[in-house]
């Protein structure tokens, strides 16, 4: 008795005070709203050039947009950050990969080579040459390398972190890497910052 | 449209991401108030360029499109 609840509720309006407070807390929250920067953590597993699109695409557009953003190689995923980048395309096992020619008159670069899997398996270099198309497509039609996508992420602070159990793994060494890595950790240290994301992919 | 901006960008021949991310690099050596004249050939910055200006807080004043180029002119905030 004569607790400040008490005291409350004799001198004001239950209704006014719900009032109050619902417009006070439209308010606070429209505020949070508006000073939350939106975060993007990405876990890279992919290290062929198609799968290494997607990751880099996503993370510097999230940089530009002025995200926080956090990348995890791992896996072949690793493959991403290393100094010289020689990513390769699989036709083989790959359905969906148009197989176009980048050159030539309109009709040939028109015809979708299918070309049975077993007789990719059986041409040496056959990965080679793909991978040779997939540039010159990428470079005719105007879309950014992986390279100069990487640059454009650390150029927006992305963090890009390194999975240390995969390196040690398939025995690679750091210095093999960029040496922008913001760290060398394992899913436990980037587990509660992905949690704490707004937006987390697995690629 | 690009006569009354105080800098310009050429995005032509570039695809998606690369307009957003050239412009992002340009805003940022721009002073506040200052206007960038954006041109692009990339039909999915229409949309992008709306939403990154959303997003960044800088002003889209206007854009167009005309025989597949694009305009875009942004005040940086």
């Amino acid at each position: 008795m004569g607790a400040p609840e008490n005291m409350l509720a004799e001198h004001l309006d239950p209704a006014l005070l719900n009032q109050w407070f619902d417009q006070r807390f439209e308010a606070k929250m429209a505020e949070r709203e508006a000073a939350h920067v939106p975060s993007l953590s990405i876990i890279a597993t992919k290290g062929t050039m198609d799968w290494a699109y997607p990751p880099f695409i996503l993370a510097s557009t999230a940089g530009a947009l002025g995200w926080d953003v956090s990348v995890f190689f791992t896996f072949y995923g690793l493959e991403l950050l290393k100094k010289d980048l020689h990513l390769e395309i699989s036709p083989l096992g790959n359905p969906s990969m148009p197989m176009k020619m980048p050159f030539g008159p309109q009709w040939l670069k028109d015809i979708n080579w299918k070309v049975p899997n077993v007789v990719m398996a059986g041409i040496p270099g056959f990965e080679k040459m793909a991978t040779g198309l997939m540039e010159q497509t990428v470079k005719n039609k105007g879309v950014a390398s992986i390279d100069e996508l990487r640059s454009a992420c650390l150029e927006a602070d992305a963090k890009l972190f390194a999975c240390q159990m995969t390196v040690d793994l398939f025995g690679y060494s750091q210095d093999e890497f960029i040496p922008e890595i913001a760290g060398w950790i394992g899913a436990a240290s980037f587990l509660p910052q992905a949690q704490k994301s707004d937006v987390c992919l697995f690629i | 449209m690009s006569t009354n901006a105080t800098h310009s960008l050429d995005t032509r021949g570039m695809n998606c991401p690369l307009p957003i991310l050239r412009t992002k690099k340009a805003l940022s050596g721009l002073g506040a108030g200052e206007t960038l004249a954006v041109t692009a050939t990339d039909p999915g910055s229409l949309k992008d360029m709306q939403a990154f200006c959303k997003q960044t807080g800088n002003e889209l004043i206007s854009s167009s499109a005309n025989q597949g180029e694009f305009e875009f002119l942004i005040r940086k905030a």
